[in-house]
Order: C-alpha cells, then structure tokens, then sequence
C-alpha cells in the first residue's frame, strides 16, 4: 500500500514537474509582475493521464480512513465483469455441465460392477476420512448456494419473492455464507492433510488415463488408492478450494484494502466458484447415480470387494498384502 | 425536473471541511461514517489542490447496477438513494463505486458489515418525507423542504455547488472565464459521462 501510494505520488510528481517546466517557460522570457496560478494548477485530466489506467486518483485526507483519501477510481470494469461476464460465465457452466451429464447418462448409463456384487466388503474410507468428506461437501453445497443467490438471486428469486422476501433471504444467505466459509477452509485444509500422500501423480495415472479411464474406457485399468481422475477431482478441490477461501477472505473485510484489489479479489472468487461447482456436480454425478457402488466408499466407508478390485486394483492388493491398512481408522506413526 | 449534481471548484476549496462537518451534523451521521470528505492532491507541493468529494448521484449508477438485492432507486431529480430495509451489507455497492461513497457501520468483528450509509444529497430516503423514521434511517430531507445539500449552502468559499447540472456548469464556466483558469469539474467523467467544456 505504502510503496503503492509512493509510486502513485511519484507518478503525480512527474506529471507535475512536466507541467510546470512547459508552462513556465514563456512566463520566465517575459519576467511575470504578477503571480499566474495557472502555471501551478493541477487539472483531473492530466492527473488520469499520468497514472496507469485502472489506478486511483489519490491526495492526502484528514479523517482517519484513509481509504477515503482515493478521489476516483476510473473505469466501470469491475461493474461490467460482475453484471455481464460472471452471470454468463456461470449460466453457461452450469447449464453445460447438466447438458454433459444427461447425455453421458444416457450413452453409458449407470457403470456396473462387471463381475456383480461379491458379498465381502472391504474399508475404504474411515471415520476421519468420511468426516473431512462431509465437511468439505456440506459445506461447499450451502456456500454454492448462498454464493449464487448473490449472482442470480435478483434475476430469479427476486421477480418471484417480492424485493422484502427476496432482501430478508439474501440478508440470511449473506450471514451464512460468510460464517460457513470458515468450516469449508477446515475442510479443505484437512483434505488435502490426510490425502495428499495418495495423490501424487504417477505413472499408473498416465496409462491409466489413457487407457480410458473409468468412464469412457471399457475395461478397468489399474489404480492405486485414488485413480487419475479422483486425483483430478483432489487436486481441483485443493487448488480451487485455496483460491476461493483466500479470495472470500479478502472479501469479509473489503475496507482494509485498495479497491482496485478487492474488485481483483470479487472476480476471483466469482470465477473460480463457477468452476468449481461444475466440477463438483459432475463429481457427485460419479459417486451417485452415475457408478454403482461408488457412493457406499464415504457413506458407510465400506464397498464391495468387486468394486475395489474393480477400480482400484493395485490399491486392493497393497491392503491384502498388509501393505497399508484401509482407509484412516486410526492414526498412523510417521513412515 | 432538475438533474441534481455537485460541483467542487478546486480553485476555491480550502480545505476547512466545513461541509463534512456540516454533513455529519446535519444527519447525525454515526462515527466512522463520512459522507464527504476533502482529498488534497499534491499536498505541499505546486499545483496543490483540495476537492470535496462525496456521491456523486451517478448517471448510470455502478452501484445500483451491481447490488444483490437492487435496492437503489435514483428520483425524478436524478438522486441516486437506497433503502436501509432492503440493504443487506454486502460491500459490493463499495466495490463498484468510483468514488468509495458507500460506507459501513461496524456492527461486529467479522462478516457482518451494517447497512450501508452514504449522501442522500439531503434527499432522505424511502419513508415518508420528513419523517422520524427518515430522520433515523437517512437524516435530514433538505429537498423536499425545497433546500439545497446542507455541503453546499455551508462552503465559506462557494467552492462546492449544488444543484441543477446546467445551472452549476455554467456558473463554473463563468468562473473559469473570468479568472482565466480551472482545474475542472472533478469527477464529472467518470459520473455523468460528460464534463464541463472549458
Ligand atoms: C472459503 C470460504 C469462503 C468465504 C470466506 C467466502 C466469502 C464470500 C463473500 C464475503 C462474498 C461476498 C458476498 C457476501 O458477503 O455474501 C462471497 C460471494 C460469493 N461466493 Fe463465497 N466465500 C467462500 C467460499 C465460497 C465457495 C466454496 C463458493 C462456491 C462454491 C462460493 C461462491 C460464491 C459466489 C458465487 C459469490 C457471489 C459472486 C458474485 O456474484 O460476485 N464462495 N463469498
Ligand atoms: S458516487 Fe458511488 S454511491 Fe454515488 S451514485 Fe455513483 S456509484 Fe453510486
Ligand atoms: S451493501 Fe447494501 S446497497 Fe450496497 S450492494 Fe450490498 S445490499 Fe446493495
């Protein structure tokens, strides 16, 4: 902030002495009698001129705000993102990824388990891993829609409620958004704690993928605990999750900073959730009725043992052997 | 009808802040709130300037375009003004102002910024005019009284006007010929997407 507003004085200084040199100089040759206070004055156009676009026009103030001694800050652009751009951008994430699904769903249908049900089960995800599921979910799921009642809600519910129905949710949703954001940092946090050993990338991932995956492929190429796409799906949650709770962070407190960074910060955030949440949807297409027993994995933390073989073959084989135990049942020394 | 506007001739202005005291008074405005407020540019340097600035009244207004629960509405004299009812403290309002009119009460630590507060140009708000629940709510309604912002009556110097656009302008313009230089109609740019030919 301080080295901004220096260079921003630095900048006005410049333009200044510009000025002044150029408007002087007639004024020197005739040797003025009387002061010209034109010479002197500083005018909004060149002040505008002189900074970089985007940037505030900035003096010194008296009170004790100091983010009132910003004058102007030119340009509607943040404006124009948030009516028009962020609407879109989400509009079309969402209706497309619906759009995705439906017809996936209705070219593949629901992913059997080929060799059908085995009657064994095995662990795979223990209490603490089903914890920081349901967390992160829960979570994520009330901040979507709280966060989307701020973009659409005035479009959608708005007309319908009435502007007092539709101000008294919104009121509620803000509140709600703002306090369950901190349980989606937790969960966050804990995810990628607890399952980033597993979700490096490797090798198997490489073939994997290219032998189609699990969805578009036929038959079931090996993976170990988590395969390339639940790593996608890991790696999506962790980076977008920081992102979101670093960006809605600034957000909680818009008065601490320059505007030009909370306007930064309002369009990260905005783009950022339209992403994740398409991610999301697509993933808990996955784990519901998109693949037959894949959602048994975080509700009772056991699958059947045809549908680990089936998905994660070389993770079966590890907890056969004793090699890991399976899931997080309880805490482990340091290997 | 009039389209209102303020218009700080930087030429004049001292900074004796006397309209942000004016204003604070007139509406009982609560502390940490200012409505208005007196940028000096180039401070101690030639060319140093002072400028009033407070809402604008923006034609077109960032503000009332980005709220959530669109709760600005501008009146037939072109003042831009909210209902305290519908605010739900967002900040987005802050965001997109040019100008950082809007302000917060701190109602708690984190998370809940109170309604937001800014000029009215002494137009009240929603509630019937004059009355308590305006007072309370916006302060004083100095328009529908047929006065003029409280700012501008105020200004020991006539730097800040108020009033209708063209009426304004050219009493400026008058100035500027006059003694032969002006800084400009600050901010008018970037808030009515026009300025004062000079
Ligand atoms: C991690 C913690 C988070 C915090 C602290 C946070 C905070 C905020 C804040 C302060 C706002 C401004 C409006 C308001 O006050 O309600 C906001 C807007 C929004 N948030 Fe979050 N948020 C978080 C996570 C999320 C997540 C996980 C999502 C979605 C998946 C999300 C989606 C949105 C959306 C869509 C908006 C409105 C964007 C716009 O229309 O400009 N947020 N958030
Ligand atoms: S100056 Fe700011 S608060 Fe006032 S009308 Fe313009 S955008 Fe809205
Ligand atoms: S703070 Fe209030 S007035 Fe400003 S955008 Fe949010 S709801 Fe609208």
């Amino acid at each position: 902030m301080a080295s901004k507003l220096s260079a921003a004085f630095r900048a006005l200084a410049f333009g200044l002495v510009a000025l002044f040199a150029a408007s002087s100089l007639p004024a020197l040759a005739q040797q003025p009698t009387s002061v010209n206070p034109t010479a002197q004055s500083v005018k909004e156009e060149q002040l505008l001129q002189a900074l970089k676009p985007g940037a505030p026009v900035a003096g010194r103030i008296s009170i004790p705000d100091k983010q009132a001694a910003n004058l102007i800050q030119p340009g509607r652009d943040w404006r124009a993102f948030n009516q028009e751009t962020l609407p879109r951008l989400g509009a079309y994430s969402l209706i497309g990824i619906a759009i995705l699904l439906a017809v996936f769903y209705m070219m593949r249908g629901k992913i059997r388990i080929d060799s059908g049900l085995s009657g064994m089960k095995i662990l795979r995800f223990g209490a603490l891993d089903r914890f920081t599921h349901w967390l992160t979910a829960t979570s994520f799921i009330v901040l979507a829609i709280t966060g989307i009642n701020v973009t659409f809600g005035k479009i959608v519910l708005a007309p319908v409620m009435g502007p007092e129905a539709f101000a008294a949710w919104a009121g509620f949703a803000k509140l709600v958004h703002n306090y369950v954001g901190f349980a989606f940092m937790a969960g966050v946090l804990l995810t990628f704690l607890i399952w980033v050993k597993d979700n490096i990338p490797s090798a198997v991932d490489v073939q994997w993928f290219a032998a189609g995956g699990g969805l578009i492929g036929k038959g079931h190429p090996p993976a170990k605990r988590f395969n390339g796409g639940q790593k996608i799906i890991f790696w999506s949650v962790v980076v977008g999750g920081f992102l979101l709770s670093l960006s809605g962070w600034h957000l909680l407190f818009p008065t601490a900073e320059s505007i030009e960074h909370v306007q930064w910060q309002a369009t990260l955030h905005g783009t950022t959730s339209f992403v994740m949440i398409a991610i999301i949807i697509a993933h808990i297409y996955i784990g519901s009725v998109g693949m037959e027993g894949a959602f048994d994995a975080m509700g009772s933390g056991e699958v059947d043992l045809n549908w680990a073989k089936e998905h994660h073959s070389l993770w079966v084989e590890d907890v056969m052997k004793g090699k890991r135990p399976a899931g997080h049942a309880a805490p482990q020394p340091a290997e | 009808m009039a389209r209102m506007k303020f218009l700080c001739d930087a030429d004049r202005c001292i900074e004796c802040n006397a309209c942000v005291t004016a204003c604070k008074n007139e509406h009982e405005v609560p502390w940490g709130i200012n409505r208005r407020r007196v940028v000096t540019i180039n401070d101690g340097k030639p060319g140093e300037r002072s400028v009033s600035m407070a809402c604008m009244h923006c034609t077109d207004a960032p503000c009332a375009s980005v709220c959530p629960v669109s709760c600005f509405y501008t009146t037939a004299d072109a003042v831009v003004l909210h209902s305290k009812d519908l605010c739900i403290g967002c900040g987005y309002c802050f965001y997109a102002c040019p100008f950082g009119a809007p302000q917060y009460p701190k109602t708690s630590n984190f998370g809940s910024r109170g309604k937001m507060d800014k000029c009215t140009y002494c137009a009240g708000g929603p509630e019937a005019d004059g009355s308590q629940a305006e007072l309370d709510k916006y302060g004083r309604n100095r328009l529908a009284e047929g006065k003029l912002p409280l700012c501008a009556e105020m200004c020991s110097t006539k730097a800040l006007l108020a009033g209708d656009g063209d009426i304004i302008a050219q009493i400026y313009k008058e100035r500027v010929a006059k003694r032969g230089y002006g800084s400009g109609a600050w901010g008018w740019k970037v808030a009515y997407k026009e300025t004062v030919a000079l």
